[in-house]
């Protein structure tokens, strides 16, 4: 009986995408699952991280989610916005994002569905990601690992940039081009395929191969036997609830699965 | 001898005099940032005029929604439309579906390379931001170069020039001086500067010599050379935040988002035609104690 749920799982799969990172990284941590995967690795083992308030500071813990009480972020340094293109570009940052789409590339899309000019939904704009993708480190969560989110030939617009060499000068990737993991309900993937292909890299306790070659819109990459993602410590869970007293984790899936499938 | 006596100058106007040097098809940039710092006291000035076909460059929320409600944008510049803790912006959303403007939208790091090119008259600053993705596709008037010292292929970002820049400030004087309380200045100060003219609202007009102070003169980005004019306009951000003096009325925010199509109409009689915007939106002390946002 597991005593940890889905949420918590893919949230320690998550802080373990820092374990390759330099010691100093800035983490751009944009939602739930991505903010606490970093807020955890932080306060495990890469204390070094750095990272910001949500807005114009650098602080020294993580913040807690959700209603802060008396809480007053320990600020160590301001980081506003300009700063933080003048960052991306010199390289040292780690954007942890959750696009709409994704395609076998890597590429990803925050901005319309359907045609660009006549679009059937208008969603955020490119945002940041063209500058993320081709600077800096880039992985991704979903929610939900559905055919419509990890899309079969090209996202409906490539707002972040990925390894499609037919969209570069001379099919040369950019140096920063740098994509790591895609965490989503059902498995761990990267990008260590033959020539950057997606790869399954675990799966999470209880689901097979098959749920997720079928709900992803192109090809993956697996071994024959694929590693299981592991379960969160009891010392990580212990962190996660002073990370997020409320309990907003629990809001991330419908239904708050328990962490091993079947057990709920 | 004779002596030129030079007038002292005085930029003090009103938000009717800042609009109505304003003119059909104009560029104009709008400082602030999603729903942080908005200048919406001189946007809903411009919804009661009779401007129209207005290139909009913005990192854009409720401003950039709203003049797209009212049919008032030929083209936006945009790296995003948010209202931030309300992530989507519905009347952006709505205009966007229907094709209603022509769209240049690039990397928000593109954006201020752009503002940054033209405020020091260069055609255009290089970055790798672009490559790969559909901003190039959809922006193909945007150049692809190739660096002359080594040969790598960069992004050429052109100049964005500005007719006119409008941002909010806390506080300004008759010269132009201004000094912004929040903890970002945003690009506001780049906006200025790519801008023929800018004009500001400000929440109070202080003396020159008020500035004179450790905790103001380091965040006074604006200088006031850029400064055509200044209006006071307290609160004049609202809906929008103006920190530290008050947070983000989310309330109205999401009711103003729910009033797309047929609710339009409403919104503007109640909250753009009023005589008494303070007085409709709930009063000057309800929006001061309105909580500074948290992320």
């Amino acid at each position: 009986m597991s005593n940890f749920s889905l949420a918590e799982l893919c949230i320690a799969a998550g802080a373990e995408i820092f374990q390759d990172e330099t010691p100093e990284v800035f983490a751009t941590l944009i939602g739930l699952v991505p903010r606490l995967a970093g807020s955890l690795a932080k306060k495990t083992f890469l204390p070094g991280l750095m990272m910001s308030d949500g807005e114009y500071y650098f602080v020294s813990e993580p913040v807690p989610v959700g209603p802060r009480g008396g809480y007053q972020p320990k600020r160590e340094g301001q980081i506003g916005y300009e700063r933080v293109f003048d960052l991306i570009a010199k390289g040292n940052r780690h954007a942890f994002v959750g696009p709409v789409q994704a395609d076998r590339f890597g590429q990803m899309n925050l901005s319309v569905i359907g045609n660009y000019n006549k679009p059937r939904a208008a969603l955020l704009g490119v945002r940041g990601f063209p500058g993320n993708t081709v600077n800096n480190r880039t992985s991704m969560f979903f929610a939900s690992h559905n055919t419509r989110a990890l899309v079969s030939g090209e996202v409906d617009m490539v707002s972040g940039a990925g390894y499609n060499r037919d969209r570069y000068p001379v099919g040369k990737f950019p140096p920063g081009l740098d994509h790591r993991r895609i965490i989503t309900n059902l498995c761990v993937m990267d990008f260590e395929g033959a020539d950057h292909a997606i790869r399954v890299r675990s799966l999470h306790p209880g689901v097979k191969i098959e749920e997720v070659i079928e709900n992803t819109g192109f090809d993956l990459v697996y071994a024959d036997t694929i590693a299981e993602t592991p379960a969160p410590t009891d010392e990580q869970l212990a962190i996660l609830q002073v990370l997020d007293p409320h309990n907003l984790r629990a809001t991330i899936f419908k239904g708050n699965p328990a962490g091993i499938r079947g057990e709920d | 001898m004779k002596m030129n006596t030079y007038p002292s100058i005085d930029k003090r106007l009103s938000v009717k005099d800042i609009v109505a040097q304003l003119e059909s098809g104009m560029t104009i940039g709008i400082g602030g940032w999603g729903a942080r710092r908005k200048p919406m006291a001189l946007i809903r000035e411009i919804l009661k005029s009779d401007l129209t076909d207005l290139t909009i460059a913005a990192y854009g929320g409720c401003d950039v929604g709203m003049l797209a409600s009212a049919g008032k944008i030929k083209k936006l510049i945009f790296g995003f439309v948010s209202l931030d803790s309300v992530p989507m912006e519905d009347h952006f959303r709505a205009a966007r579906v229907q094709n209603g403007f022509e769209v240049m939208e690039i990397d928000e790091g593109m954006f201020q390379l752009g503002l940054k090119a033209a405020a020091q008259n260069l055609p255009f600053l290089p970055c790798r931001a672009g490559l790969g993705t559909d901003v190039l596709t959809h922006n193909p008037d945007i150049k692809v170069i190739q660096d002359p010292y080594h040969g790598e292929y960069l992004v050429a970002v052109p100049a964005i020039k500005l007719d006119v820049a409008l941002c909010h400030v806390s506080e300004a004087d008759q010269l132009g001086n201004s000094f912004i309380g929040g903890p970002d200045v945003f690009f506001d100060e780049w906006f200025c500067r790519a801008a023929d003219k800018a004009f500001l609202t400000t929440e109070k007009f202080v003396e020159t010599s008020s500035f004179d102070d450790d905790a103001k003169i380091m965040r006074m980005p604006i200088e006031r050379s850029l400064v055509a004019g200044v209006a006071e306009a307290p609160l004049g951000a609202h809906p929008t935040s103006n920190g530290p003096d008050y947070g983000i009325d989310v309330a109205h925010l999401k009711a103003y988002n729910a009033a797309t199509g047929d609710g339009w109409a409403d919104y503007v009689k109640s909250f753009v035609e009023t005589e008494d915007y303070l007085d409709a939106v709930g009063g000057a002390e309800h929006i001061r104690s309105l909580p500074l946002p948290i992320f």
